[in-house]
């Protein structure tokens, strides 16, 4: 799966957490720009990894930031598993 | 160092607006003082000024029902607990000032690890100074840089910095979800080091997990298996082993952790285990090595404790039966409650909301009964709970009693 089939991917399962239609971009951020707690995280990690069929481990979380980095993350680990 | 004394070693005025490296709680302190500034008693700084047995204690004044102390077996004035403390206080003095590997490994330790294997049927015991740092010490160590943890997201916090202590990727499932833990496991890649960590009971809600379908799973794929027995202790399962020993899969996990200050009845945390090469971690376990071990006093009670816990079968059956009455009581007037049985001795009121919730508190240390206030971030789904553990020596009547201040409370709050 290249960059933007996991965009778009990702954009589709992030959908139904994004509960204030935040027009999601490279930059926008998890934490304060879609307010996501650390349930809605979890949710939306599982959601990700099940798709991928990949672990997205605390530690790797607490690396990502932003939408764009999740995606070049999930982009890696996909093409490495 | 200055040049000149005209000269300040640092700057004059602290750059960044009066913040400092305590700004970062500016948020909690809000918090905590728009809830007191409504009056309210805090939730989280109550003194007990005496206590007069396991249930009764004298709080701000008042003679108060004790229904959050986890003090499940009623030990902490059992004759014989008290007697073995103050003779152990008396031979071997206030405290060892010393490690467990250096001079602080007495008598009592080995009893008290003696007591342990025989309470649990195994070939290993070791005592830390605090059941947190065992969580701490065995997970940290057992699980480093590469290795893998898959764990309850609804863990304990001695089990999260267990994990961030070691360094090993931490891979948490939702709640009790045998399906979300299994495909954790699955993705695991080959030949990693893997380590489940699992509770018996989950002490916010006081339900139990499903260990006889999770150990089944952890097993197939080649995970150690930790279980955190600290809620269970001396009246789940036949011998008080465990929801390990009660789902039948007690020889199937590697290490039980445990603690001395619920049903035990001190203070003092412990790991049990068959493994062969278990030994090794009194060298390598940063957290039993770099401490003070417990006082000869705190062993001895603990000892003394666990051996008495071993014939406690008529007071577990008690503390059941005070379970089941509270938990339908309150299921009878009412409030929401965080299991639909009761499974553990912990019964959780779930509250509307964080206020209402603080206020029923209050209320309830207004008319004479002590429960713990549980609030977010520390409790699943952002939850505010009033969360209330049995024990043993509540008697038929101090149930009813609990029970009709919680009426009284609940109706004076409106939320019943």
């Amino acid at each position: 799966m290249d960059r933007a089939e996991v965009d778009a991917k990702i954009r589709e399962l992030a959908e139904p957490f994004n509960k204030k239609g935040v027009d999601i971009k490279e930059e926008t951020t998890f934490q304060n720009d879609l307010e996501f707690d650390s349930l809605t995280v979890m949710d939306f990690v599982a959601e990700i990894e099940d798709e991928f069929d990949i672990i997205i481990s605390m530690n790797q979380q607490a690396e990502i930031e932003n939408y764009g980095q999740l995606v070049d993350a999930v982009h890696k680990l996909q093409a490495d598993a | 160092m200055s040049e000149g004394i005209i000269q300040p070693d640092q700057p004059e005025t602290l750059e960044g607006d009066g913040k400092d490296l305590f700004s970062k709680f500016d948020d909690i302190i809000a918090l905590r003082e728009g809830l007191l500034a409504s009056g309210q008693e805090d939730p989280f700084n109550l003194v007990m000024e005496k206590v007069l047995s396991p249930t009764r204690a004298i709080c701000n004044g008042r003679e108060t029902i004790l229904l959050g102390t986890y003090n499940y077996m009623g030990m902490t004035f059992d004759p014989d607990v008290v007697e073995a403390g103050k003779q152990a206080l008396a031979d071997f003095g206030s405290g060892t000032t010393g490690s467990r590997v250096l001079n602080g490994t007495y008598q009592g330790h080995k009893e008290c690890e003696e007591a342990l294997r025989e309470f649990y049927d195994m070939d290993h015991a070791m005592v830390f100074s605090t059941g947190y740092q065992a969580n701490l010490g065995i997970i940290s160590t057992i699980a480093g840089k590469g290795d893998y943890i898959v764990l309850d997201i609804d863990s304990h916090a001695s089990i999260w910095d267990g994990c961030a202590m070691g360094q090993a990727e931490v891979v948490p499932f939702k709640h009790n979800d045998i399906e979300a833990m299994e495909k954790r496991l699955k993705r695991i890649p080959e030949g990693a080091g893997k380590l489940v960590v699992l509770e018996g009971v989950y002490s916010m809600l006081g339900d139990i997990a499903p260990l006889k379908e999770m150990v089944a799973v952890a097993k197939k794929y080649g995970a150690m298996v930790l279980v955190d027995e600290a809620h269970s202790m001396g009246f789940i399962g036949e011998h008080g082993r465990g929801v390990v020993e009660d789902a039948g899969v007690i020889d199937d996990v590697d290490f039980i952790i445990g603690t001395f200050s619920k049903s035990v009845g001190t203070v003092g945390g412990f790991c049990v285990s068959n493994h062969p090469k278990f030994e090794i971690m009194r060298l390598v376990c940063r957290p039993y090595v770099f401490t003070a071990s417990l006082p000869p006093s705190v062993v001895a009670t603990a000892a003394t404790s666990i051996r008495k816990l071993m014939h406690g079968s008529n007071k577990r059956a008690h503390l059941w039966e005070n379970s089941k009455n509270l938990h339908k009581g309150l299921r009878d007037l009412g409030f929401q409650l965080g299991t639909e049985e009761p499974q553990s001795a912990i019964i959780a009121v779930i509250m509307p909301d964080l206020e209402r919730g603080a206020a029923m508190w209050e209320a309830l240390i207004r008319n004479g009964l002590y429960v713990n206030l549980a609030r977010p971030p520390a409790t699943p789904a952002n939850m505010t709970l009033l969360r209330c553990s049995l024990c043993a020596e509540h008697s038929e009547g101090e149930v009813s009693q609990i029970l009709e201040i919680f009426e009284k409370s609940g109706k004076e709050i409106g939320i019943i």
